[in-house]
């Protein structure tokens, strides 16, 4: 088998799955348990900084 | 002393190399552009000769913060300017290569042709309009996120600089004639060689600033940020790996041949929209929506799906630019696939953008500022949903080639791209340069109704034109030949090219009265205006009903 093929199997079978796997921990990760007043916190930080620097 | 004669000497060597490029290129294009180089190094030697001050410790052409206590705004400001200065250069380009398809006689050979302003035009627009506001607020949002100064400042000076050098050489060499072909990845070798360098400083004055951040949490701005310098820089290298024909000449050919060029060239194309014209621009709506509607954005997890899912999704939908050519099959249709899916995200973002106003609608009639912002989203979510179906194959084989296309591009850019940055600029001036607010916000007003109604006369006659162009193209006669001629479709698009250029004017003339407005303010003036937020008392209306007696 060439390495195109080699690469291309790959590809399409666990690199894929890695993918789709870490695709979805990505996205529920910020829907841990416990996560939501760290996201709050993170959402409002930005307003901290008040004087804009002045 | 020493140091400010060594720093001559290098610029002097500088210009002496770039007089014996002058003398030994291969082509002239290559020569006028070594021409530009020896002006800057005359202009540098000059500057630092002029600002030689020998009481001072420091020996800098420009003045650098003073301490941590501040933020360094210098490199921000410029770009604020440069974003004005370009905006306003694109924008005229463009309305005069749209006035060339209406009036031939526009064509001025060989500088001024319509197929060496059009590049120059899409590049003043996305890489000098949209890169330098990018620079700018990505400067500006980075440092308020982390709470902490712009490391390497001298770097972040350089990278300003260096990119308006990489927007001069492309720009003349556009009207010079010299290109590599490849659609927003014109500039020839050397120019992409400057731009590598340019771009590897701005990622480490940016990487710079979130690892010395005082904050613990980087904001999601800043992933997006991030995404759009790395994914640009890959992009980039990638898609113009060439070999120069001469080292002093402007030639090179493609490391790629055929249709795996053209694969790279539109996976470079598609997501230089979807990194550069997207992910950069949602960072400024994750930071500038929240901090003007002062509410937190809706939903920081959404923001963190729609980040991922971008990324995970954008990078394989390139292939759509490439239906019904030689790709093989299965790579139009994944891309395909992939735009499809790509909707999805894009109006979670767009809703989480609009949504953070939730609560505060009425700031929409009240502040014109936010008006701009929601419009923009508003773009972002049509423009999103037009990608997708215009990437289906069988939509495509109506709209591709066609003016449909442009008017698609242009809602983006115009509406997404457009709207938000001025909304951002607005946002910025009167914070960077202490006023205590713009000379005018009715003018803001004016700026947003020209360019809306400008939009909408652009993307409505390219939809017909388009539309008009796809049905007239694919016409057989009962004889089995094709019924109009390509020049039949010209003239039968007159009218809408006449609209289109119409409607180009219209948002011109806004970015007009954003300038004057900025200079105003710059000058320190204020305007005396009636608010916006005006609701008026009758003292005689304001009475309970009461019987009135018969006459």
């Amino acid at each position: 088998m060439s390495l195109y093929d080699t690469l291309r199997h790959f590809a399409d079978s666990y690199g894929l799955v890695v993918m789709i796997a870490l695709f979805l921990l990505l996205c529920a990760w910020p829907f841990r348990p416990g996560s939501k007043q760290y996201n709050r916190n993170a959402a409002t930080m930005i307003f901290k900084d008040e004087d804009d620097g002045r | 002393m020493e140091a400010v004669l060594g720093r001559i000497g290098l610029w002097f060597a500088l210009l002496l190399l770039s007089i014996v490029a002058i003398v030994s290129a291969q082509d002239s294009g290559f020569a006028a552009h070594m021409t530009i180089i020896a002006i800057v190094a005359l202009i540098l030697i000059w500057i630092t000769a002029a600002c030689y001050d020998p009481l001072a410790k420091a020996q800098g052409m420009f003045r650098m913060p003073e301490g941590p206590s501040r933020y360094d705004d210098d490199p921000i400001r410029w770009g604020v300017l440069a974003t004005i200065f370009w905006g306003m250069a694109g924008f005229l380009a463009g309305v005069f290569i749209a006035l060339q398809l209406v009036f031939p006689e526009l064509n001025f050979e060989p500088y001024l042709s319509f197929g060496r302003v059009r590049p120059l035009h899409t590049s003043a627009v996305i890489f000098a309009f949209g890169g330098n506001a990018l620079i700018a607020t990505s400067f500006y949002i980075v440092q308020r996120t982390c709470r902490t100064q712009l490391a390497f400042p001298g770097l972040a000076r350089f990278v300003f600089w260096g990119y308006q050098l990489f927007i001069v050489l492309a720009a003349t060499g556009y009207l010079l004639g010299i290109t590599q072909s490849k659609e927003y990845a014109e500039p020839e070798w050397y120019v992409d060689l400057w731009l590598t360098i340019v771009w590897l400083c701005y990622a480490a004055v940016f990487i710079g600033t979130i690892v010395k951040r005082r904050e613990p949490h980087i904001y999601v701005a800043n992933w997006f940020f991030l995404a759009f310098i790395v994914t640009i820089a890959m992009l980039h290298v990638v898609n113009n790996l060439a070999m120069p024909v001469s080292l002093l000449g402007s030639r090179s050919y493609s490391a790629f041949a055929g249709v795996q060029d053209a694969l790279t060239q539109w996976w470079y194309g598609h997501n230089a929209v979807g990194f550069f014209l997207t992910a950069g621009f949602l960072a400024m709506m994750y930071y500038f929506v929240p901090k003007q509607a002062d509410r937190p954005v809706y939903s920081y997890r959404l923001s963190i799906i729609h980040f991922w899912s971008l990324i995970f999704l954008y990078i394989w939908a390139g292939p759509h630019h490439l239906h019904y050519t030689a790709l093989p099959d299965w790579a139009q249709t994944l891309g395909m696939v992939f735009s499809v899916i790509l909707w999805m995200p894009s109006w979670g973002g767009m809703i989480n953008g609009l949504m953070t106003l939730n609560g505060a609608w009425d700031k929409i009639r009240t502040d014109p500022i936010i008006r701009m912002m929601a419009m923009s989203l508003a773009f972002y979510g049509m423009s999103t949903f037009e990608g997708p179906m215009m990437s289906i194959k069988s939509v495509n084989s109506l709209s591709h080639y066609t003016d449909w296309t442009i008017g698609h591009v242009h809602s983006g850019a115009l509406g997404w791209n457009g709207l938000i940055t001025f909304a951002a600029v607005y946002y910025l001036v009167p914070r960077l340069w202490r006023r205590e607010r713009l000379y005018s916000l009715r003018m803001i007003n004016w700026h947003f109704w020209l360019a809306t109604l400008g939009i909408v006369f652009y993307a409505a006659s390219m939809w017909v034109a388009g539309v008009t162009q796809g049905l007239m193209w694919r016409e057989y006669g009962p004889d089995g030949y094709l019924v109009n001629s390509f020049v039949d479709t010209v003239a039968a698009l007159e009218p809408m090219y006449m609209m289109r250029a119409f409607g180009g004017l219209l948002y011109l003339a806004g970015a007009v009265i954003m300038t004057y407005n900025v200079w105003m303010t710059l000058a320190g003036k204020v305007r005396e205006e009636a608010s916006l937020r005006n609701a008026p008392h009758d003292a005689e209306k304001d009475r309970p009903i009461t019987a009135v007696p018969a006459e």
